[in-house]
């Protein structure tokens, strides 16, 4: 079963939705034993930064860390990737998971900011969530902040220069965007990620 | 590249797409999870279903269409039409759409996109401003009730308003435009899209591929909605896509 985490920022039905299609055992839930027996992980998030303090409060971040601990395959969407780095510009004052090394920054002032729409993958051939999706395929973002490209960094895209789209380290993946509204090359993803 | 989004809007009353031809004789053109699919298969960047029922009865569909429509929909969904409250916004969240778009309940309460900004995300508020020019000027007011009362509010100046209460993109209607297939107004939607940081949508006028490539060069926009040109035939969708981006403007094909 597939844990899809609520911690009350946002609409988790589109994520629901898209691995249901792909005939994934998933639920939407904020119970600690719940995700405590999940077999995978899905962290959605939309807004801003600090919508994330709820998962310490609730005791979720400890619950999402134990099942990392065995082994788990985690996936963060969006705001739920970006808490896997330490902090964000964006709420200086909220700690995020820090499994990953880095700071969500902003975009510079040259482009709009959000970042809305398709923009395209350059993709580390050897990335395990990104098998068999092509650089140049098109995905859908929709976010004020980016994570800057590091070594975790299996794709990148180029709005006000190149950030990271996809981070991946041993069973933790993250996506900047949003598989679930992202044609076939997101479901495509999503059951790489449910395959893994 | 961030490419400019083409928008396909059905507009359904009483459960069914319906095509207006100068805003009366109103044909029947579909089931919308139907049509939806198809858009989204031809390469639709988005869809928008606009529930344009005058009736409540009409209206009670709304919700079982949305589920319908969003089952087999993995593109961006937007849904607008009588959403009047925060729980009429989250009543078309938990049906299937990722973001709402409200017009005359957000003018008459501003303070209704922040509510809703703060629980769901700006991301998922779209303030449509269906946008009149001022006889002789290069000014616009916004209208409401659908067109048919005028709000009293510069366009311009309410967008910006909309932008700071926490909208998260305009859905920009020319009104003078809308239905004449003579192009989207280009002028106003480049006036809205320099004022605000928020993406914009240009509404009201396609015609054509030069329609768009106008809108998206000179218009500023970052993506344009068209309901009628996409009806009845569907391949023209993709072969739109495939002209704008002929005429070098960044568009997701093939998709």
């Amino acid at each position: 079963m597939i844990a899809i985490v609520d911690y009350g920022a946002g609409n988790l039905v589109s994520v629901k939705k898209a691995l249901a299609w792909l005939g994934a055992e998933c639920a939407i839930t904020s119970d600690l034993e719940e995700v405590a027996r999940a077999t995978r992980v899905v962290l959605p998030g939309v807004g801003h930064f600090a919508s994330t303090k709820t998962l310490e409060r609730a005791g979720l971040k400890q619950a999402i860390a134990d099942s990392i601990g065995r082994g788990i395959p985690f996936l963060g969407i969006c705001v739920g990737m970006q808490w896997m780095f330490e902090r964000s510009q964006e709420s200086p004052e909220t700690r995020g998971f820090g499994v990953l090394d880095g700071e969500c920054e902003r975009f510079p002032a040259s482009v709009k900011s959000p970042h809305v729409g398709w923009n395209q993958l350059e993709v580390d051939s050897s990335s395990r969530l990104l098998r068999g999706v092509p650089s140049g395929s098109f995905v859908y973002f929709t976010h004020s902040f980016r994570v800057p490209v590091s070594g975790a960094t299996v794709a990148s895209c180029e709005y006000g220069g190149r950030f990271s789209a996809a981070v991946e380290r041993d069973h933790l993946f993250g996506v900047q965007f949003h598989p679930e509204k992202s044609g076939d090359i997101g479901l495509r993803l999503l059951s790489n990620f449910c395959e893994l | 590249m961030l490419t400019k989004r083409i928008i396909a809007c059905l507009d359904v009353d009483g459960g069914r797409v319906v095509k207006g031809v100068q805003f009366e004789n109103l044909r029947d053109a579909g089931d919308p999870a139907e049509l939806a699919k198809a858009h989204s298969e031809s390469g639709a960047d988005e869809i928008v279903l606009l529930d344009i029922s005058a009736t409540q009865e009409r209206r009670a569909t709304l919700l079982d269409t949305v589920r319908r429509s969003a089952a087999q929909l993995f593109i961006p969904f937007t849904v607008g039409g009588g959403i009047r409250t925060l729980e009429d916004a989250a009543a078309v969240f938990s049906a299937g759409a990722d973001k709402i778009s409200i017009n005359s309940a957000a003018l008459a309460d501003p303070k209704l996109i922040t509510r809703i900004a703060e629980r769901f995300g700006s991301q998922a508020v779209v303030v449509a401003i269906d946008a009149k020019r001022c006889e002789g000027a290069s000014s616009w007011e916004a209208f409401t009730q659908g067109g048919r009362a005028a709000a009293g509010r510069d366009a311009v100046e309410w967008a910006r308003e909309a932008e700071a209460s926490g909208a998260g993109e305009i859905l920009l209607t020319s009104m003078d435009r809308d239905g004449t297939g003579a192009g989207f107004d280009c002028e106003l939607t480049r006036v809205v899209a320099d004022s605000v940081r928020i993406p914009v949508i240009a509404s009201g006028g396609a015609g054509g591929a030069q329609h768009f490539v106008e809108v998206f060069r000179d218009g500023h926009a970052d993506a344009a909605l068209a309901a009628s040109i996409f009806h009845y035939r569907f391949s023209r969708l993709a072969d739109l896509k495939k002209e704008i981006g002929a005429q070098g403007i960044p568009v997701r094909w093939p998709c």
